[in-house]
């Protein structure tokens, strides 16, 4: 079978619904396009551990403390999993981490944003989270089978994250005015990189038309933003918490809440790594991955060394 | 001492051990060697809040001046706890919170099980439960020890050197006053000589399979049960207890 053949075979597998699993012929665009998708997502969980990881040791409860600590627990084992899936594709994890250290491969911009108050914690699992379980519900419809039973596995742990976040903040709102505030401050400041989260506009999304041809991706962003914001505005009102946005209007006849235009500078320049966080978590996690270097060395020479002497006594 | 007072110290003594070393162990967010060694850490973590938190709940019950569990965990000055000075000690490389969680866990997972035989039935309960994970604590802190110990020769001395420093603080675990003396005559609590020798002797095994020289017993600090404790815990609460202090009275 020519390259030709082969193209439209893997197309109508695709077209008729059916998964591609790693060992499959697929076209080189494909694997590149979900290698990069993935480890960005593996990435994003391990990133997004450290702007929660600020508030375990000043959670304001022991059942807080639980909660974020199981909560951070589940996100890097998330990482774990989507490291595995990504390595079907022949790639392995110390490349990855290698391409993100070195800027060759990106994470969320989301996490490039500091955490300043407890709410925070309550903003990042009600809207980030929310927002990335309908990034992931659309995923887990994704064509690449490895893939698609990762995002089915996460999701599953998301729903938690989002109405632990949820619960956070509608136990502030219902508390101090200090706690009220820090509440509002948070939504004020999560709500439009939240938005951010579904990416460019799909007009201006530089992989979305290959993507959807795949079925790497099956909605569109502005469809997937338009579902987040429908969702999550009613809820916030419903705590008292106003959505930043004056243009934020109810359209009777689409029965969408249209908002306002997306500060897409602010985007551009956070993936460009001038964001506020950008310098300071790649540098964490360069220096821990750096300071780790003699512990994975001590296990890979206790490992050898069992060996050699397995070998001897043989 | 009355046997409700001392039970109530004594529950306050393991409490403590396991909130301020889960805030210790805690730490280590983000910050692992290796990603499936970070959430090792936070999972240790969560087990030793959950224990806590349970012990706390206990106390609460136990006296009457309405505090929740939260209240007595979060609302305390410094010389009002009593964890054993070991748990407070910083981090260090991953060798020395290795050799403190061995040191620690090998303890506990020894009290624990002589808590089996507590003529109260609560804190018999407690401790079946914090011995299942205890088990693990010990099983992940020892691979570590044997591991670094027959590793490179940079991991066995990090180790040797942890474990060098770390020595002149186990004595404390083991002090025994009034509290216990109460507790042992009633058949609450046993007596700690006896959980130290059994101690001496597992930690002496483990230590001799990761090839590495038990200190001797020279210079010991103590004080830990009856509040008095290193600089460090201070920086401990003050963290820990940062909201709780700025908003009094605030529910979260
Ligand atoms: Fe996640
Ligand atoms: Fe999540």
């Amino acid at each position: 079978m020519n390259e030709e053949q082969k193209l439209n075979q893997f197309q109508a597998r695709i077209d008729a619904d059916e998964k591609i699993e790693p060992r499959d012929w697929m076209p080189d665009g494909y694997r590149k396009t979900l290698i990069r998708q993935m480890s960005q997502h593996a990435h994003s969980e391990v990133i997004g551990m450290q702007p929660e990881g600020n508030w375990v040791l000043r959670a304001p409860s022991l059942r807080a403390k639980k909660i974020l600590l199981a909560k951070i627990q589940d996100e890097g084992g998330h990482g774990l999993y989507l490291y595995s899936a990504t390595e079907t594709l022949g790639i392995d994890r110390t490349e990855m981490i290698e391409q993100l250290q070195q800027g060759n491969a990106k994470y969320s911009s989301v996490f490039n944003y500091p955490t300043l108050n407890w709410a925070d914690i309550g903003a990042i699992g009600w809207l980030v989270d929310g927002a990335a379980i309908v990034n992931q519900t659309m995923l887990a419809k994704c064509s690449y089978g490895p893939y698609s039973r990762a995002m089915l596995r996460i999701c599953k742990e998301e729903g938690f994250h989002q109405r632990q976040g949820y619960e956070i903040m509608g136990k502030m709102m219902t508390g101090t005015q200090a706690q009220r505030e820090m509440a509002q401050d948070a939504m004020n400041r999560w709500w439009w990189p939240a938005l951010m989260m579904f990416g460019p506009h799909d007009s201006e999304s530089a992989h979305s038309q290959e993507s959807m041809k795949w079925k790497i991706k099956v909605e569109s962003n502005d469809k997937l933003r338009q579902r987040f914001v429908n969702r999550t505005v009613e809820q916030a009102h419903h705590i008292g918490l106003t959505v930043p946005d004056p243009l934020l209007s109810y359209n009777k006849e689409t029965l969408n809440w249209s908002f306002g235009p997306i500060n897409w500078d602010e985007f551009w320049s956070i993936v460009k790594g001038n964001g506020p966080c950008n310098e300071q978590r790649m540098s964490h996690h360069i220096k821990y991955h750096n300071e780790g270097a003699w512990v994975r060395e001590a296990a890979l020479a206790f490992e050898e060394n069992l060996t050699k002497k397995q070998t001897v006594s043989i | 001492m009355n046997t409700k007072d001392a039970l109530i110290k004594y529950c306050t003594r393991l409490a403590d051990n396991n909130l301020i070393l889960g805030q210790r162990l805690a730490e280590w967010c983000s910050r692992g060697p290796i990603l499936e060694e970070d959430l090792a850490m936070t999972n240790i973590s969560l087990d030793l809040f959950g224990e806590a938190e349970s012990i706390y709940e206990y106390i609460s019950t136990l006296t009457d001046n309405h505090l929740s569990a939260d209240d007595i965990a979060f609302l305390r000055s410094e010389r009002e706890y009593s964890n054993t000075l070991l748990v407070e000690l910083p981090n260090g490389d991953f060798a020395y919170t290795m050799a403190k969680q061995f040191l620690y866990a090998s303890f506990a997972k020894l009290l624990y099980t002589s808590l089996l035989n507590s003529n109260d039935e609560t804190l018999k309960g407690l401790s079946e439960k914090a011995l299942k994970e205890v088990k693990y604590h010990i099983r992940h802190s020892s691979e570590w020890l044997i591991r670094f110990g027959n590793g490179t020769s940079e991991s066995k001395t990090r180790v040797q050197n942890a474990l060098n420093d770390i020595w002149k603080y186990t004595d404390d675990m083991f002090e025994m006053d009034e509290v216990d003396n109460e507790l042992i005559s009633t058949g609450i609590a046993f007596d700690l000589k006896d959980i130290y020798t059994q101690w001496n002797f597992s930690v002496s095994e483990i230590l001799k399979e990761a090839k590495l020289t038990k200190p001797s017993n020279g210079l010991s600090i103590k004080g830990g049960y009856k509040g008095i404790h290193t600089e460090h815990l201070g920086h401990i609460l003050t963290e820990m207890q940062y909201l709780q202090r700025a908003h009094p009275g605030a529910k979260w």
